[in-house]
């Protein structure tokens, strides 16, 4: 009993640590990327004795800066729901990560540990009820200011995510259908699967346009460039006009999180989670009959590390995207969900309906 | 000369998808990323505090920095405290107190010369101005910095023991 609780306590903190790691290296590595995507240097200034260790310092010289700032709160704003909104954003970035497995089952001693925080029934559904309430901090955080522009910023940010959203649910309901499931192991399990003895089953094989419609509403339900509206940092100001400090910080990282989590979600929809090719439970069986057995505990670790740096590279995906692309319009934007994206996610369910029926 | 206009401001086919084009950006700003990321000593930035333009390509003769004012053989200033200066600049910032001249050769110099360099626009009206050549810009000096407001009133004893930064 008590075992069982402290392996879910260790697994928690993994999923944590490295969540808000990764969204704490990503503020330096959005700096440090888009530097060198423009021909710059980028953060190398904050040392210790000398040492810049390429930049890294600076996310932690932020972090003090921004805890050791004024705190200010504006004189006429809700003061409890103003500061709750950055909490209520952080909160399902980091929620959502739950239930996203990162490894196989994990046999030591004859105990099965699932590498899955919970391993819940309902899986791609409760990330996406969870993942609906960020409009909420957004919403929160623009109306609770007391300012027209933080207000105007969270209707865009409102109108933006949910219009995603249902691009979002609906293109990935022909994965669903696929293989059948709605829990996330399964379905990474079921991606191991080769089609013909050599082609893995992942979602991007088999689902490929689902695959850049979900992309494309993922990076809009980050509100990032190039859908970055509700924020529009370089001039139009959004729902976060009036925090400062780490309550400023908080809806930062919270960006930071969505994306490590969008990452996570792609890689595991469409890239075939923690599968690495031709990669089995007990060693690599590669198509022209060659085979290397491999020790239980390596294969775990192996398949761990490949999640790992797929969330990395899906990470650098998005932010390549993000210091690429210049922004929508809002009316664009508003066509792109409702007229492009939303007809195409529609229809990719029919068709993956008609060939799951001339298949069967 | 011929010219040939393409005018089809993004409304071909493969343009009006949009995928392509994305493609394409996102090549060419990964090329630069990975570029950069194996040979970081390439990228034009120039460290500032430690390396300098001036040092690096050399300033133009024409480029105007922080005034001084320049000397005769003796040692005084070449200012005859005329007022051309101060009555040419536009932002009202040179204060000049004349007075006599022990020197009978010199009828009057400048007791007082001070520039408020906060208020200087540096448009080089001043140089123009003077007819005695003892006032010039060409210090090469281009980062003023202070620790106060007072501090930037330079003095006579400042600007006159400013030498010519650069060469030609
Ligand atoms: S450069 Fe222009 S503004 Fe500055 S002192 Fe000379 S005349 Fe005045
Ligand atoms: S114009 Fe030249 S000589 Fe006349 S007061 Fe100014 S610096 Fe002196």
């Amino acid at each position: 009993m008590i075992l069982d609780a402290l392996i879910i306590l260790i697994k928690l903190a993994l999923v944590l640590g490295m969540i808000m790691n990764l969204a704490g290296l990503l503020t330096w590595a959005e700096r440090k990327q888009s530097a060198l995507m423009q021909d710059r240097i980028g953060p190398n200034r904050a040392n210790i004795f000398g040492f810049t260790f390429y930049g890294l310092l600076h996310p932690i010289a932020d972090g003090i800066k921004l805890i050791t700032k004024e705190d200010f709160i504006p004189a006429r704003a809700n003061k409890a729901i103003h500061s709750l909104a950055p909490a209520v954003a952080m909160f399902p970035a980091l929620v959502t990560y739950a239930v996203i497995p990162f490894g196989d089952i994990l046999r030591v001693g004859g105990r099965e540990i699932n590498l899955q925080v919970a391993d819940l029934s309902v899986g791609i559904i409760f990330i996406f009820s969870i993942a609906s309430l960020a409009i909420y901090g957004v919403m929160l955080g623009g109306w609770s200011s007391h300012n027209n522009y933080s207000l105007l910023g969270g209707l865009r940010a409102a109108a933006q995510m949910i219009s995603y959203e249902i691009a979002m649910g609906l293109s990935i309901v022909g994965l669903l259908m696929i293989y059948g499931t709605v829990e996330l192991d399964d379905l990474v399990r079921q991606q191991g699967y080769l089609i013909g003895g050599w082609l893995p089953q992942w979602g991007i094989v088999v689902q490929p346009a689902a695959f850049f419609l979900f992309l494309c509403a993922a990076i809009a339900e980050n509100k990032r460039t190039p859908f970055d509206l509700p924020e529009g940092e370089s001039e139009i100001i959004g729902y976060f006009l009036e925090y400062s400090g780490m309550r400023f910080g908080m809806f930062f990282l919270a960006e930071f999180a969505d994306i490590v989590v969008a990452s996570a979600l792609l890689t595991t929809l469409f890239f075939g989670g923690w599968q690495i090719p031709f990669l089995m439970a007990d060693g690599f069986h590669l198509p022209g009959g060659f085979s290397l057995a491999l020790p239980h505990l390596l294969v775990v670790v192996l398949q761990v590390a490949a999640f790992g740096l797929k969330v990395v590279f899906f990470c650098w995906f998005l932010l390549l995207v993000r210091w690429t692309l210049p922004r929508f319009r809002y009316d664009q934007l508003m066509r792109l969900g409702w007229k492009y994206l939303f007809p195409l996610t529609l229809a990719n369910i029919f068709i993956t309906g008609l060939i799951v029926l001339a298949l069967a | 000369m011929a010219m040939v206009v393409k005018d089809n401001n993004g409304q071909g086919f493969l343009e009006k998808i949009y995928i392509p084009e994305i493609i394409r950006g996102l090549l060419v700003t990964s090329r630069h990323f990975f570029k950069n990321l194996f040979n970081i000593k390439q990228v034009p930035t120039i460290y500032y505090p430690e390396e300098r333009t001036e040092v690096k390509w050399g300033l133009s003769p024409r480029w105007r920095g922080r005034h001084r004012l320049t000397r005769k053989d003796d040692g005084m200033p070449r200012c005859t405290a005329c007022m051309l200066c101060a009555t040419a600049c536009p932002s009202h910032c040179i204060y000049i107190e004349p007075t006599e001249s022990a020197d009978p050769a010199v009828e009057k110099y400048p007791a007082v010369f001070m520039i408020d360099e906060l208020r200087c626009v540096f448009c080089g009206l001043c140089v123009e101005a003077c007819p005695c050549d003892a006032i010039r810009m060409d210090s090469g000096i281009y980062s003023l910095t202070e620790y106060s407001r007072a501090n930037f009133l330079y003095e006579k004893d400042v600007l006159m023991a400013t030498e010519r930064g650069y060469k030609d």
